[in-house]
Parts: structure tokens; sequence; C-alpha cells
């Protein structure tokens, strides 16, 4: 670990008491207790942190704060590794560990940087233009492409770290804690107002950390401290620290960041989450967000060593990290002297101030002047030099109202360029939130205008920039927000802070620097850092058509970085304007969208992850299935028994296995998921005339009838049983999948349209366990159980019902049947299920008794050529589609009913459901294969159907295929071909029935 | 997210909620008396105005309930909601 080169020996706010240690590119330096990354490697003299995307140009930290377009590195490893870190934003801990990201094999020695030498052939809308079209080309660059231009990786295991959500509700929610923030927080606070303050730094005081300003005739920082802890004591008010906010969506909602424990590193097993996501809904908001410095774009304005000139004062005041030894100020505005006379101050040599305006005579330049830093007016710097670290710059005199270049180059050495071409107002949030923006001239600044929500935006953030105007605005906004909700300060009045400013005179204009030469054959000037959009690449685009704004943002991904452009952006629209002869007042600007800055999906996800990302349901009997060996599938979020795997057996072999039995002796089913609508009323009947295809008044208690329910398109929607239980009472079911669409469906018209009907409709799915027994031996080993009601076909026969005792419990018993055998199913309350599930399988054991998964089900009803509702129908499937008109009744309306008769849906040649018999009765065909005519004929070649459910049969010893065809009831026994990889297999259309045809099993 | 005023339960988030598109659509009485293009005006054709809109919205993760909601499509701003069968506000017809 070397010496700290570039710290200085006192000041800032670091703890040189507490020393840490760090790596970076697998390079070991030192920091201290208060740095960030960036601010430690740059008091390590490291200059270069990454690479451009695009030309892979050396770059280094441009900033100091959320904005920063290059200092973008990957933090940790393994499963904690998180890229797309900004390094300015990382507190330094112990420990840490980082890397640059895009750069192979590393960041000064880049090999793809040979890839600059290639820049004449990736200009704007490369990707647009090379990759479009055809597709072989873009396979042949991707790989390359996706290798070079890479930000960061993922990481290589689950996330280990824990998060959180909280949901608040808050008088005033003020964003920043700079003055602006302050003074509107102490001005709400103090009237008893819930007020949340949130600033995404780890300590309040937004730019007051970075210089040496007065408060109230005191230093800002004392006032800052005292500030927060006043608002710390109020019971009213809670600061959050290291939380962006970085959403502002309707009705005062808002969503923000708290990094709770990342400043102190990857944490084993702490008791606090890594982050928290707040959600928080404010009755008023109040946006102090501040601004952000943006750079001159001019040529060479990339290299390493230039930065924005708040950020190189904020490095020598706040960090005490010197950014470089021999600095120049480039700038078109006042404030930047600042920076020239802080770092000279920390005894960084300034060569000089080049101020592109002709006359500077702002207090700030005389301040400069007296203090012997030479002022160069008027200029420009117009080239710069150095590889992996600047080393000089060549400044030319402006012409032309700034429009050209002209004279000597006068060449000065320096390896710190601090640049301002001014500020923008950090309008993010404030344009999220629906406001409208407009465009300052003076400040050539985007500023808040008309808000669409109950927000104010106070200080920098509203183009309010001297510090005296941010504390006035601050609180009289804070005031304000507290007086609309009703909250009034007690006591004595308080004042409103207030500083004491220097003046400063309006900056010069903000666009491109010219250079020598034509302007897109020289050297690059930098748009847009993170992304490598060049003022050329822009000009291009404009040439192109992609004049928009939003056209120019897509063409040239300007703004489309990790950053999102807050560099980048207001230059882009300056350029763009200029060349189409109006200002941003004209162009307009790009949508601004959330997040703010990058969240992780950690922090979305929260506690919301593994077995907690959805519920799952599980019937009475599931630890049963799972000791009898049974695979499950998900339908909807009930876990079910797919098959049962004995020992040594496949999945074919299971299925087989219990599909015979089924057929041949007794097979068990757990049907409990089948959803169960208890349906109460004088108007119950009328409720089921209504909703489904056929009728229902003449129904007799203790009968069954099956029905389709449509959608009022026509198109099935779901099928089912339902009983008449007694004279105004049935029960419905419904698909696994669809029960609480079923339901929510019945609420929905029995509000809405039929308020009424005196029916009552309630899901009684979990109340019951349901167990399936059939084959020719169900209705035996039923009969073991029950004592109270004849079985016998003429007593009990098929679509019946019966109220019984079964094994000593009071049970429902419906004859009904989904695998064309003789079928009961028995109903027994939900806490009986697995007594009675067991005792069915002692009992059986005589007969071989088999449980069922749902696969041996399907394929047991594919025989039958019964439905599954989303299987052989997709929403575009008709009762008669379905060869079922038999099911519609033409005697009354029902949902659906008038659809039926539109054109489209009573015309020839719609799809129908047909069986299909495979020439090799080995091959099953893949469901959702195509059927074609003539597969031999030239692309495309048309389809004329597809397969819905396909399975192999052991019953009938070849596979089975139901498939929907056009025509297909006209086309019995044509053969047809079924579009498969690697070519075609023949197969005959044939009826969909393809077991006991008649049905005798089932009324057996 | 929308704050939406449920009239039986009060203010709540719009993730409690589900959106069932406009509102006072009527079914037509005799829906053999329609031609086919007015029956698929009723199913298919929904306004999608940038202003003032009713809409149906329920109570999906609450009390289950359906009920009307005035709301601006652009500024958002839910000027009232109402139960089913109640005239919107300012309705006089
Ligand atoms: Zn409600």
């Amino acid at each position: 670990m070397r010496e700290q080169s570039h710290r200085l020996a006192e000041g800032g706010r670091i703890d040189r008491a507490t020393p840490l240690r760090f790596t970076f590119n697998g390079r070991r330096y030192g920091g201290f207790a208060g740095d960030t990354l960036a601010s430690a490697l740059l008091a390590n003299g490291v200059s270069v942190v990454g690479r451009g995307v695009k030309y892979h140009r050396p770059r280094g930290i441009f900033s100091a704060g959320s904005e920063e377009p290059n200092a973008v590195v990957q933090l940790e490893t393994g499963a904690h590794t998180l890229a797309n870190a900004r390094a300015t934003r990382v507190e330094l801990y112990d420990g840490l560990v980082a890397t640059s990201v895009n750069c192979w094999p590393s960041a000064e020695y880049d090999f793809a940087a040979a890839l600059g030498l290639l820049s004449p052939l990736l200009p704007a809308g490369f990707y647009y233009k090379t990759f479009k079209w055809p597709a072989s080309l873009w396979m042949t660059y991707e790989a390359v492409i996706r290798r070079a231009a890479g930000l960061g990786r993922a990481p290589d295991g689950p996330d280990p770290d824990r998060y959180d959500k909280i949901n608040v509700h808050c008088d005033v929610l003020v964003v920043g804690g700079g003055p602006a923030g302050l003074a509107a927080a102490l001005a709400a606070g103090r009237t008893g107002a819930r007020v949340i303050l949130a600033d995404e730094q780890n300590e309040m005081g937004g730019a007051l950390l970075d210089g040496h300003d007065e408060i109230d005739g005191a230093p800002a920082q004392d006032w800052t401290a005292e500030a927060a802890a006043r608002l710390d004591a109020m019971d009213e008010v809670r600061c959050l620290p290291r939380t962006t906010v970085f959403g502002y969506y309707h009705h005062n909602f808002l969503a923000a960041l708290e990094r709770v424990t990342d400043h102190l590193g990857p944490q084993d097993a702490g008791v606090l989450p890594r982050q928290r996501l707040w959600r928080i809904r404010a009755r008023k908001v109040i946006l102090a967000t501040g601004a952000i410095e943006r750079p001159p774009v001019f040529a060479g304005n990339d290299r390493p060593g230039i930065m924005l000139a708040h950020a190189a004062r904020t490095y020598v005041n706040r960090y005490a990290a010197r950014p470089g030894r021999r600095a120049v100020l480039f700038t078109n505005n006042d404030g930047a002297y600042r920076a020239a006379l802080d770092l000279r101050a920390a005894d960084v040599e300034v060569a000089a101030i080049v101020d592109t305006r002709p006359e500077p005579t702002g207090d700030l330049p005389a301040e400069a002047e007296s203090a012997d830093i030479e002022l160069i007016a008027g200029h420009a710097v117009v080239a710069t030099h150095g590889r992996k670290r600047l080393s000089a710059i060549e400044v030319m005199a402006l012409g032309d109202g700034g429009g050209q270049v002209s004279g000597e180059a006068r060449r000065i050495p320096c390896d710190l360029l601090a640049v301002s071409g001014g500020w923008n107002p950090t309008a993010h949030l404030f344009s999220q939130s629906g406001g409208r923006l407009r465009f300052d001239a003076t400040g050539a600044c985007l500023v808040p205008a008309v808000a669409a929500q109950a927000t104010r935006p106070a200080g920098a953030g509203n183009g309010t920039f001297a510090l005296d105007g941010c504390l006035a605005e601050g609180w009289a906004a804070g005031a304000a927000a507290a007086a609309e909700v009703g909250s009034r300060a007690r006591g004595r009045a308080a004042k409103a802070p207030g500083a004491t400013v220097t003046p400063e005179e309006p900056p010069g204009d903000y666009g491109v620097v010219p250079a020598p030469g034509h302007p897109e054959g020289g050297p690059k000037h930098f748009v847009d850092l993170q992304n490598d959009v060049t003022a050329a690449d822009i000009a291009l685009a404009a040439r192109e058509g992609y004049g928009s704004v939003e056209h120019l943002k897509r063409y040239t991904t300007l703004g489309m970085g990790t950053d999102q452009g807050k560099t980048a952006n207001v230059a882009g629209l300056a350029i763009l304007a200029r060349l189409g002869g109006t200002d941003v007042a004209g162009t307009g600007h790009t949508t601004f969208r959330p997040p703010y800055t990058p969240v992780t999906f950690g922090a979305l996800a929260g506690r919301d992850v593994g077995a907690l990302s959805d519920a799952a349901r599980r019937t009475p009997m599931h630890h049963w299935h799972e000791r009898a060996g049974a695979r499950f599938e998900d339908v909807g979020q009930w876990k079910r028994p797919w098959y049962y795997r004995h020992p040594g057996e496949d999945m074919a072999g299971a299925v087989e296995r219990e599909c015979l039995a089924a057929r041949n002796t007794l097979g068990i089913m757990d049907a409990t998921t089948l959803g169960k609508i208890d349906i109460q009323g004088p108007d119950a009947a009328e409720l089921l005339d209504r909703v489904y295809t056929n009728a229902w008044s003449k129904l007799e208690v203790g009968r069954c009838r099956y029905s389709l329910m449509l959608g009022e398109d026509g198109m099935v929607m779901d099928d089912g049983v339902t009983a008449r239980l007694g004279r105004h009472h049935y029960l419905m079911t419904t698909t696994t999948g669809n029960a609480a669409r079923v339901l929510a469906w019945l609420e929905e018209w029995l509000q809405t349209e039929w308020p009424e009907l005196r029916v009552y409709v309630a899901s009684v799915t979990e109340q019951w366990a349901t167990i399936t027994l059939c084959g020719p031996n169900a209705r035996r080993l039923l009969a073991e159980f029950t004592g109270d009601v004849d079985l016998g076909t003429q007593a009990f026969p098929f679509m019946a019902w019966r109220a019984a005792t079964v094994g000593g419990i009071a049970a429902r018993l419906f004859r009904v049947s989904f695998t064309g055998e003789l079928s009961f199913e028995i109903n027994v309350p939900a806490r009986y299920g697995l007594g009675l599930w067991t005792a069915f399988m002692n009992a059986g054991e005589k007969y071989g008794i088999t449980p069922l998964g749902t696969e041996a089900m399907h394929v047991l009803r594919a025989e039958k050529g019964y439905i599954i509702v989303g299987q052989e129908t997709d929403g575009t499937v008709t009762p008669a589609d379905l060869g079922m008109d038999w099911i519609v009744s033409s005697k009354k309306d029902f949902i659906g009913r008038r659809s039926l008769g539109r054109t489209d849906t009573a015309r020839p040649g719609r799809k129908q459901l047909v069986g299909l018999e495979t020439e090799d009765a080995a091959l099953v065909l893949p469901e959702g294969a195509h059927l074609v005519e003539n597969p031999g004929q030239e692309p495309p070649v048309p389809t004329i159907g597809h397969v819905t459910s396909s399975y192999h049969s052991a019953n009938l010893g070849r596979s089975i295929a139901l498939a929907l065809v056009k025509g297909g009831r006209g086309r019995m026994g044509e053969a047809v071909h079924v579009a498969l990889e690697g070519g075609a297999a023949r197969a005959v259309i044939r009826d969909p029935v393809f077991f006991d045809v008649q049905g005798s099993r089932l009324h057996g | 997210m929308l704050l939406i005023p449920c009239p039986w339960c009060g203010r709540r988030d719009e993730s409690e909620f589900a959106c069932g598109g406009e509102a006072h659509i009527a079914r037509p009485a005799d829906p053999d008396a329609v031609s086919d293009a007015e029956w698929a005006d009723y199913l298919f054709m929904r306004t999608n105005p940038k202003g003032a809109h009713r809409e149906r919205w329920v109570h999906v993760h609450g009390c289950g309930r359906w009920f009307n909601v005035a709301r601006h499509t652009v500024t958002h701003d839910i000027s009232a909601a109402y139960k089913v069968g109640e005239k919107p506000p300012g309705d006089a017809s």
C-alpha cells in the first residue's frame, strides 16, 4: 500500500484517524473514513478509471456526484457484486474491492482501444444500420460488440443480501438536504407537520459540504450540523440520509431507495437489511434537488484529468484530495471561479482561467485577478494532450460571436482542466411528476415551470442558484406546504436563515466550442461521455432526419447510459437546436423517466423472493402424495400430483400404469383443487341461465349438469359441472386455474348489470376435499364405505348427486366423470380429506387401487375427446368450433349468445376440433405443431390448424392427438401433414372420441 | 400509483384495485334487436379520451365492490368515485 500522493495534509470532512484499505483493479490503496471511492482514488493519484464504451479511450473521474458518467465500477465480487456503481457515490469502507467495467485486459492497457483507430466506422446509427438486416450480419458482429460494449457483470449466484420495503405517509416530503431542503424541513417541521427529509448523501448539507459559505454569519457547515440536529429532535420529522428519491408517480406517490448498510460493505448476517425501499405517499412534496454542473463541449474533452469545476472544488474542500497539481479552469460563468480560488488555496498551481466571455467583469473574476491568476478572456480550449492523463491544453481566441476560433494556438501544460458550462437544475423528479419545464434563456437551462401535482420546487432545482435565494425559497416552500395541510407553528415567529452572497454576472453562451478545421473531421467533441456520443454524431443524426429529440436519443444513444445523460442531455439539445436554427425551447426535451439513479432488483423485490415470491396452495392430502413419490405440477398456485413415480419407473411408465389401472380396475385422484362456488338465492337458477350456455330452471334437485361459460364475445371461457343442492342452492365447479376468475366474473355481472338478482356467490374451494374414484371397481369400493345411499345405476344415475355418509363422514357424492369411466367424486369437509383418502387406499388394495396424477387424467380424457379449457381453447374458440352445439340453448339469452351469430363467429372454414391419428402409431406429435396440406410446396406454407393435445395412449396401444383444423369436421378421413423439425409426419383426421364411443362405461 | 377513493373503504393505493375499463356502457336490453355493427360497438369499441373519463374499478384486495371513478386521463385528477347505479356527479341526464 503506497502513500496517498495527492492527499492534502489537513482539512476536509474525512477522518484521518480512521484509515481504510481498498483494492481497485487489483492494486491496494489507502483512504480514510469519509472518502468516496472516487475521492480516495484521486487522493492516490489514480487517473484512469475506465474506458469509453465505443472507442475505448481512457477516462477519468469527471464529477463528484450522481451524474458521474465515467467512474462506473464493478463493486465487490461473486454473489455480492454490484454492476455500474458510481465511484463518486460509493462510500469507502475497509476492504472494499472494485474494478473498472468495460476494459480488457485493464483500464490502463485496453486491447479494444485499437477500435479507436476504427472510429470512422462507428458513426451514429451504427447499430441501426449494421444490425437491422440481414440477420446473419448481426450474428457475426454481435459476439464481438457484446464483449466490447458491455457495462458490468451480473452476480454469479443468488443475492445473499436482505432487502426491506416500507410504506409511509407524510404531510411534507422534502427531497434533498441542501440549503433549500434543510430550510424547507425546518420551516415545515417546526409547525409539527409530519415531515420526511431524504438526501442521497451520507449526511445532510448538499453542496454546503463542498464549499465554505456562511449562513446567518456562521460557517455554513456549522449551520448545517445544527439544522440537522434540530430536525432530529423534532418528533414528527424523519431524516433519511443515504436515501435517493428515484421515482415520482401519480397522486404524490414517490419511491426512494435507502442504502442502509451499503457503506459498511458486504454483511454476512447483519440485523439490518442492505437496502430499504420506501414507498411514500406525501400530501405535499418539496423538490430541493439542487443542480448539476454541465461541461462545455470542446475538442478532446474526454481525457482523464478533465473534470467539472465544482467537482474539483469538492475534492479539495470536502475530501482533501488534490485532483491535479497544475490546473486550468475553462468556464463561461463566474461561479466556477470559486474552483480556481479553492484549488489555489489547496496548493494546486492554477496556470490560467480561460473564460469564453470577452469581458468578465464580475466580483469573482476580479477576485481571481487580484490573486494573480492569469485570466484569458474571450478564449476557448481547442485541443487537449496526454494519453492516460492530461498533459497540456491549447487555447485560441474566440471570434464571430463565439462561432469561430482564430489566431495562434497557445499551449498550456497542466494535468487538471476544471470545466464549467453553467448549471442545470435537477428537474428529473419534477418532470416525472408530470410538471412542465421551460427553457430559461439566461441560464440556458430547463427550469420547472408548471407543477402537475402538489409539488413545490425550491432552490437550485428551481433555477434559483444563489445561496440566499435557496434558503429563502426553501423556507417559504416549507412554511406554505405545512400551512396547506393545516399545520401552523405555535410560539414565537421564526425567521428564514439568510446568507450574504457574491453577485454573479450572467453566464456566457452554451453549446459546442469550435475547434480549428472541419468540425466533424477533427478531434472528437464528446457530448455523452458514457455512451461515447459526439457532437458530430448529433449533426449526422440531424442530417439523416433524426431531428426530433426522441429520435435523436434513440439513434445516437445520447442519454441512454446508466447515468441517463445527466451531464450530456442539455448539451445535446443545445447542439441540435443550433443545427435547426432554434433554441432548446424549440426542440423540447426527452422524457425524464424513473429511476433517477439505478435501483437494484433486490430492493424492488424486497422479501418477495424464493418461497415467498408467490403463495403455494396445497390440498389436505399433499403430504401423502409426497410420500407416495408424486411429482407435482403447478396449476395456478396449486401444487397438483402430476404422476406418482414408483422405483425404477420413468414418467412414461408411471403414466401408462396409472392409465391402465383407471380403465381396468380402480383409480383414485385428488380433485380438491377444482374450483367450487356456492350459489344461493331465489334467483340462483336465473343467474346460471344467464352465464351458462344451457338451461337450468328444469334441473331437479339431486341432479348435475355440465355446461360451458362464454365470454360476451362468444368464446369459451370455462366449463364445469354444476349441481342443484336445493331449491335455491347450487354448487358450481370450475377448472382449477379459472376458479378465481369465474367467481370474479359472476360478481362483476351481479354487481354491475344484474343488481336486481337475489343471489349470492361464494368460493368454497378450500372448504371441501374432493376425492375421485374411477374405474370398474369404483362402486364396489365406495359401497364398503357407505350404507345410507343406493349406489345402483337406477337409483344413482350418471350426472346425479347424493348426500351420504362415507366412512362416517357427512359427504356429498357426485356421479360425474372426466375420464369416461364409472366415477364418483366424494366431497368431504377439508379436514377429513386425508383420513378418507388413506382409508380408501387401504381398503382399495385388493382392487389394486392406483393414485392418478394430472397427466394420466389428461390422457384418459383425451381418449374420450373431452376438452380442457385453455388447451383445446385459446380464447378464439366457440362451442360450435368444439362440436358442442348440443350444449347451447336457443331458447334463452346468455352471455355471449348474441356474438355466436356475428358474421365472423358463424362463418364456414373456422377451425374445428378433430382427432388425429398418426400414420406412425408410435409417434407422439408435439403439442402446438402446425398442420399443412402440402409440405412440399414453396414457403410460406399456409397452416390449416394445430395440435392441441397429444399423448401416448396405453389403453389404445398407440398415440392419439386432438387438433383444431380449418373446416375439420368436413375433412374426416383426410390425410394431413404435421410440420415437424426436420420434416413432416402424415396423420389422418378422425372423430375426437377414441375410446368407448357409446359411453357404456360411463353409464355402467 | 393512483390513490383511489373506494366509496366503501376510503382512499387506498391503486395496487388494491383492478380497472374494468370505460363505465356506463349499457348492455343492449334485447341483443337480438341490434345489428351486428351495434353489437360489435357494444363489445369492442371504447372511447379513449384525453381528458375527463369515467371508468369502472373493482376493489379486488379490499371490499370486492365494483364502482365508478371520474378521472382525468392527463392529470389523473379523480373528481369523483360513486357507486354502481348512481349517476356521475354533474350529470343531469
Ligand atoms: Zn373498498
